[in-house]
């Protein structure tokens, strides 16, 4: 892959992107139907339920089945929305959540594209879907969506910044923005990883990653108490599931971004288990930090906005910026 | 130049934290509220006027549906004032039991109101506790009377149905099971620093103000007024009990919150002492004449629901129907402060102030 990417672009070439840009497609929507199941199933138990048991074996079709529902509902478009941006806003918020995922590495061998600013490419792209969703609430004409993309601008705003100063530090340590790199630099302990000596940064950076995916305890564009839906309260069928989709998309693909950053990636915790291949480890660690989050929705209250710019701001900022400043002191005196 | 605008937003009928068919009409500077008017009146169904066409038998099953989160202390102020009025005995089994269930039903309907709270505030899983825990107290009712929500469980005079000994210990093996739960509910919820922050010194309000918009139950006792009619106008066997009032200081949705959940705790004790004294035997009807005319006169009584002072007052001209039927109805009452307490807030804070006054839209609107 990495190679093709540097030759000149052909017919065959192009094939063989496409083809694989639909494998990825496919990985995504199969994690995104069982994340969903998973998802409920988990706080189901969390909260004394079954969850979902009815569709299929064990209910495994139950997302299978929403999704043909979300298919074949009307579309509605409200008369007095601005039509274009209406329809354009979901889309807008899924390409770029789903273009973020090239650049996230699975094993040492296993990775779509290969890119030397892999971690900034990330971060430039999933700042577009803020954009989405301001559209998508201003479009709606409602004052509900309008207040919750409002929310959601100034939300994803505050904790951009510290999401993307936590990772610096990593960056600092590993001399480098390329996400397999960064993966692969990481030791064979578990101690090694960057989470340990980049603890500030890790904390900062899952704070900031739970926000900028809008869930619990950080769900306030679509606050389902104050503001009914949020932003896309207006929208219904297929678009409705793009927003969802898009979300989960993030959720995959923050999951994955900390496995790489800070968990190692695909290494072993303790150098002997290196038998087991990279991958089992990869997944076990990319599905620890997905429950975590879900556990995180079952236990946590709704931040309050004024709340949550001032952790923003007034917190992680501070903190995020110590962790460079630390980080930078450690290299120059001990590295060096 | 810029120029902004004052945003009107409407919130409800049909809105998600506004407990039912109840509307808020809000003007809003960006998130703040510069202005709040209640519309109230959606779930009216005129059950005062209803009731001068009833025998007071038949109005019982209405004041069910007025609270119906707690649908046996309605039933109580009812015939508690038939009773008053015309000078009626209640055997003594029948009162232990209209004070158990009474008690059982304060814990119930605190319950749904934490519940239903922590998912304003955007927790979910708290809902789901509450309404297990609940659940198990709508099955003993179930049991009891064959109503889940609308008892009709007791008459003028006693209580429709006798409790079987089998009843009995399933209330005394619940309590030990509540104040095990109540242990949890604190460990996952009362210390959470979002949740703390976000109701610590919101809708806050002094003494002075409580009283004068007359507020009652755990709105005014959050501000340190020790008023619980329980104690001060003992009625049915309270007086035979040993409970503490909790009171607050702050009188905010912090303090209401912690009155509440002590509520259920000292609700316990009241029923532990009651299953302790309860009667081995004896009528669950006392000697009440075969048509129910009250002598003409006027009667006011008032009694503690788990929203504040529900008060009856009928007006009999000694016929079979009263002449005229006034509900004081807490959650009315209470909610008039809401305007007051909305200026300046946020919409945030709108969902946590309306949700810490507790309100039943069947009881605003009767």
């Amino acid at each position: 892959m990495g190679d093709r990417l540097n030759e000149s672009l052909s017919w065959g070439n192009a094939l063989i992107f496409t083809l694989w840009g639909v494998v990825l497609l496919i990985l995504v929507l199969g994690f995104v139907t069982y994340a969903i199941y998973f998802e409920r199933k988990v706080i189901g138990w969390m909260q004394h339920r079954i969850g979902p048991n009815r569709v299929g074996p064990l209910g495994l079709l139950q997302t299978v089945a929403d999704i043909l529902k979300l298919l074949i509902k009307e579309d509605t478009i409200p008369r007095k929305a601005d039509r274009v941006l209406f329809i354009l806003a979901p889309a807008l918020a899924y390409v770029p959540a789903f273009g973020v995922l090239a650049v996230i590495p699975y094993t040492q061998n296993l990775y779509f594209a290969d890119i030397n600013v892999g971690l900034l490419y990330y971060v430039a792209l999933s700042g577009i879907t803020t954009i989405a969703i301001v559209l998508g609430g201003w479009a709606s004409n409602n004052k509900y969506a309008l207040l919750g993309g409002m929310r959601s601008a100034a939300q994803m705003i505050s904790y951009e910044v510290p999401l993307v100063i936590s990772v610096v530090g990593v960056i600092m340590v590993s001399g480098t923005m390329n996400l397999r790199s960064i993966g692969e630099q990481q030791g064979d302990w578990f101690w090694q990883w960057n989470f340990l000596p980049q603890i500030i940064g890790f904390v900062v950076f899952i704070i900031a990653a739970v926000s900028e995916l809008n869930r619990t305890p950080f769900d306030l564009p679509e606050a389902e108490s104050e503001l009914v839906a949020g932003y896309h309260v207006e929208y219904s069928g297929f678009r409705f599931a793009f927003f969802m989709l898009t979300e989960y998309v993030y959720v995959y693909a923050i999951a994955a971004l900390t496995t790489v950053l800070f968990l190692g990636g695909w290494q072993a915790p303790l150098a002997f288990l290196d038998f087991v291949p990279g991958i089992i480890w990869f997944l076990l660690k990319f599905a620890s930090v997905v429950f975590f989050l879900i556990w995180l929705r079952a236990t946590m209250p709704r931040i309050r906005v004024d709340q949550l710019m001032g952790l923003g701001w007034k917190v992680l900022l501070p903190l995020s910026l110590a962790n460079v400043f630390i980080t930078a002191v450690y290299l120059e005196l001990f590295v060096k | 130049m810029i120029r902004t605008e004052e945003l009107l937003l409407n919130v409800g009928p049909q809105h998600p934290s506004t407990h039912g068919v109840f509307r808020i009409i809000v003007k809003l500077d960006g998130e703040v509220i510069i202005e709040a008017t209640p519309v109230m009146g959606y779930l009216h169904r005129g059950t005062e006027k209803l009731a001068e066409d009833l025998s007071y038998t038949q109005i019982i099953p209405y004041t069910d549906r007025m609270d119906y989160v707690s649908a046996m202390t309605n039933n109580y102020v009812l015939v508690h004032a038939v009773e008053t009025m015309m000078e009626l005995a209640v055997p003594e089994r029948a009162e232990y039991l209209r004070l158990v269930v009474m008690e059982l039903q304060r814990i119930a309907s605190h319950l749904v109101w934490w519940g239903t709270y922590l998912l304003d505030i955007g927790a979910m899983s708290p809902f789901l506790y509450a309404f297990r825990d609940r659940e198990t107290i709508v099955n003993l009712f179930n049991e009891l009377c064959g109503a889940r929500l609308t008892y009709n469980y007791m008459r003028v005079g006693g209580v429709k149905w006798d409790a079987s000994d089998a009843w009995l210990d399933k209330v005394r093996d619940f309590i030990p099971y509540m104040e095990k739960k109540l242990i949890e509910y604190d460990k996952l919820v009362s210390g959470n620093e979002i949740f703390l922050a976000r109701i610590r010194g919101v809708g806050a309000y002094d003494a002075k103000t409580a009283i004068d918009y007359g507020l009652s139950g755990a709105n005014l006792r959050c501000t340190g007024v020790d008023w619980d009619i329980r104690r001060a106008k003992p009625y049915s066997l309270y007086d035979r009990f040993d409970f503490d009032i909790p009171l607050g200081t702050n009188g905010d949705c912090y303090d209401r919150y912690l009155i509440r959940l002590e509520e259920i705790r000292q609700s316990l004790r009241i029923l532990t002492q009651a299953l302790q004294q309860f009667p081995s035997g004896g009528e669950t009807m006392g000697k009440v004449p075969r048509v129910i005319r009250p002598p003409a006169g006027e009667v006011y009584v008032s009694i503690e629901s788990p929203r504040g002072e529900i008060g009856c007052h009928i007006v009999s001209k000694g016929k079979q129907e009263p002449y005229r039927l006034k509900f004081r109805r807490p959650s009315f009452v209470n909610l008039q402060i809401l305007p007051k307490l909305l200026v300046g807030e946020t919409m945030t804070n709108l969902i946590t102030i309306l949700g810490g006054i507790d309100i039943v839209v069947g009881e605003v609107d009767c």
